[in-house]
């Protein structure tokens, strides 16, 4: 187990080193990243001006050494919109965005793993036929727009809910609602093809055989093997969650993370979105490695991989 | 008789099979219809998708009190008409799509082929590039790029490209490397074929149904993509009819004219669904004949 978790360990830091590059070399997509932070009524003086004061005349490789030791402290730069540090402004929005998140994501294990479990015990059945079809029609529906449907329909119309922001618990239903169903389908079909394939193993019969009760059979014998392939799913779908929130909380004006970056995008505060592009790339890489040690701890057999 | 053969089994593939071909012509039919009506928007409707008449604005559509006959769906905040703008936004989604899926769908192909092909090193490098781009938040970077590349069609299309390949490159890896030990590839470099010459005549044509599937479904993802960027104001700028930023341009109006959003997301719902029929059926239809 030792040699797989080092190995692995040393994959994720590198993947993270990676990613902090693209995230730092956003900076040049423009061009000269002096100018953009001059603004549009910068002048030539004021872009030599900000070029020194931001270091941005050193070698491009010390600029982002320098920016990722200062990140790595916790400290990511100043907001240029804000004028001040960037850590404690993201600070604030994260939890927002992790309530979200988190939300969302037991929302759509709670509901998705279940209709794959009965989906599962009659391929090709009643069932089976209409969660997979909820699937294919639930894939097509972009999140943004069921979002401003269902304010429509439950915000306006019947009044149930508050059409904007997270004041009380109730503005979150709907934003959770939206944010989990894109997740269904794919853990949906996982938990079904993994518990089509788990059931009609050897050791599912001699479970029956042995007159274990049908929920013993599904949630002790199968479940446990069937749900191998779904933390690394599972895992990947919560970080996709964490970043796909960006339109979401924009359509219910959510203060979040992903509200956060569209409107300092809107406002050229650079320092602001590489952080907040930083800080997802951390939690997915962090994720999804955690997903591949439990899978390891769960299966033995992966350790050698 | 094989376990294959058996006739539980059979029932199944039968199902199964008729499952998939229905799921081709029903979402191959309406895609055939929606690029139809993409493709002769100029013969369906003659009104200009741009053109402005504010004096015609916000005419309901023709099932509501006070419609006009002659802007069957009705007129947005600006008196353009709705019905034109629509057709021509299915130009745009079917566009970007097809666009953006060729680029990234070559990048990657590109890329697995060297990965599955060449193993060891070389596999490692690209693995990790595709470990490194699948750790990155897509929407987020999509959008931080196309704002700092100047915010347009063209540059939400260059930058989808460069993001999006990398289904292609884990499936054509994949392909690639069980291909790379078989004999007619190793006759193959038996008798002096350079690797490009393997990769592209000897392995490549092997991918093409894999690569069918994967292209059909990363165009719906692309579309949706494209949508939410306009949407969020990073990709399609007025007055260009795409269905995001038309959903985005009738959020003021939700409350007394929520028809203005229904019906684009309503075109994109019926794109999306169509476009993921086709490749899911032909998925099934392609896993059945193995």
């Amino acid at each position: 187990m030792l040699p797989f978790l080092a190995r692995r360990l040393i994959v994720a830091a590198l993947v993270a080193l990676a990613v902090s590059a693209v995230a730092f070399g956003l900076m040049f997509v423009s061009g000269d990243p002096a100018v953009v932070l001059a603004g549009q009524a910068g002048r030539a003086q004021d872009v030599e001006l900000i070029r020194h004061a931001y270091g941005l005349d050193r070698p491009i490789p010390l600029q982002f050494l320098s920016w990722i030791g200062n990140a790595f402290t916790g400290n990511f730069g100043t907001s240029l919109y804000f004028n001040l540090p960037v850590a404690p402004i993201i600070a604030e929005r994260l939890s927002v965005t992790l309530i979200l998140g988190s939300a969302a994501f037991l929302l759509a294990l709670v509901v998705a793993v279940p209709l794959g479990i009965l989906a599962s015990l009659k391929p090709g059945g009643t069932i089976d036929r209409i969660a997979l079809m909820l699937a294919v029609l639930g894939q097509a529906i972009p999140s943004f727009w069921l979002g401003l449907i269902l304010i429509v329909v439950f915000g306006v119309w019947y009044g149930l809910v508050p059409i904007s922001g997270t004041e009380s618990w109730q503005g979150y239903i709907l934003p959770v609602v939206v944010l989990s169903y894109y997740a269904m389908p794919a853990l949906m079909r996982l938990t079904r093809a993994g518990m089509i394939d788990v059931l009609t193993a050897d050791y599912i019969r001699t479970a029956r055989a042995k007159g274990a009760s049908q929920p013993r059979v599904l949630l002790v014998h199968a479940l446990r093997n069937a749900v191998l392939p779904l933390v690394s799913l599972a895992a990947v779908q919560f970080g996709l969650m964490l970043s796909g929130s960006i339109v979401i909380e924009s359509v219910f004006a959510i203060n979040g993370l992903g509200r956060l970056a569209w409107e300092s995008l809107l406002r050229s505060d650079l320092p602001v979105v590489q952080a907040i592009i930083l800080i997802l790339s951390l939690i997915y890489v962090t994720l999804t490695t955690a997903a591949d040690l439990i899978n390891a701890w769960l299966d033995p057999r992966l350790r050698s991989a | 008789m094989s376990i294959a053969d058996s006739p539980a089994i059979r029932r199944r593939k039968l199902f199964k099979g008729l499952s998939a071909s229905s799921a081709i012509r029903i979402g191959g039919g309406l895609l055939a219809i929606i690029v139809f009506v993409a493709i002769f928007a100029p013969w369906l409707s003659s009104h200009d998708p741009i053109a402005q008449d504010l004096g015609k604005r916000m005419i309901p559509p023709f099932w509501y009190p006070g419609s006009d006959p002659a802007h069957l769906l009705g007129t947005d905040h600006l008196g353009r008409d709705y019905l034109a703008r629509l057709l021509y936004g299915a130009r745009v989604s079917i566009l970007i799509g097809l666009g953006v899926t060729l680029c990234a769908g070559f990048i990657g192909t590109m890329l697995g082929l060297a990965a599955g092909y060449f193993g060891g090193r070389a596999d490692m490098l690209i693995s990790f590039i595709v470990t490194t781009r699948l750790s990155l938040p897509i929407v987020l970077v999509a959008l931080a790029a196309v704002a700092l590349g100047g915010a347009s069609l063209k540059t939400l299309a260059i930058v989808l490209s460069l993001l999006l390949w990398d289904r292609f490159a884990v499936v054509v890896r994949a392909a690639a490397q069980s291909l790379r030990s078989r004999e007619f590839v190793q006759a193959t470099q038996s008798f002096g074929a350079s690797h490009l010459y393997i990769m592209l005549h000897g392995i490549l044509p092997n991918l093409r149904n894999t690569l069918i599937v994967v292209a059909t479904l990363e165009i719906a993802n692309v579309i949706l993509l494209e949508a939410a960027l306009s949407f969020l104001g990073l990709g399609a700028q007025p007055p260009t009819p795409s269905w995001g930023l038309m959903i985005a341009e009738g959020r003021e109006h939700i409350l007394f004219d929520p028809w203005l959003i229904a019906l684009p997301g309503a075109g994109l719902c019926l794109l999306i669904l169509a476009v993921n029929l086709l490749g899911d059926g032909v998925r099934d239809a392609l896993d059945e004949r193995r």
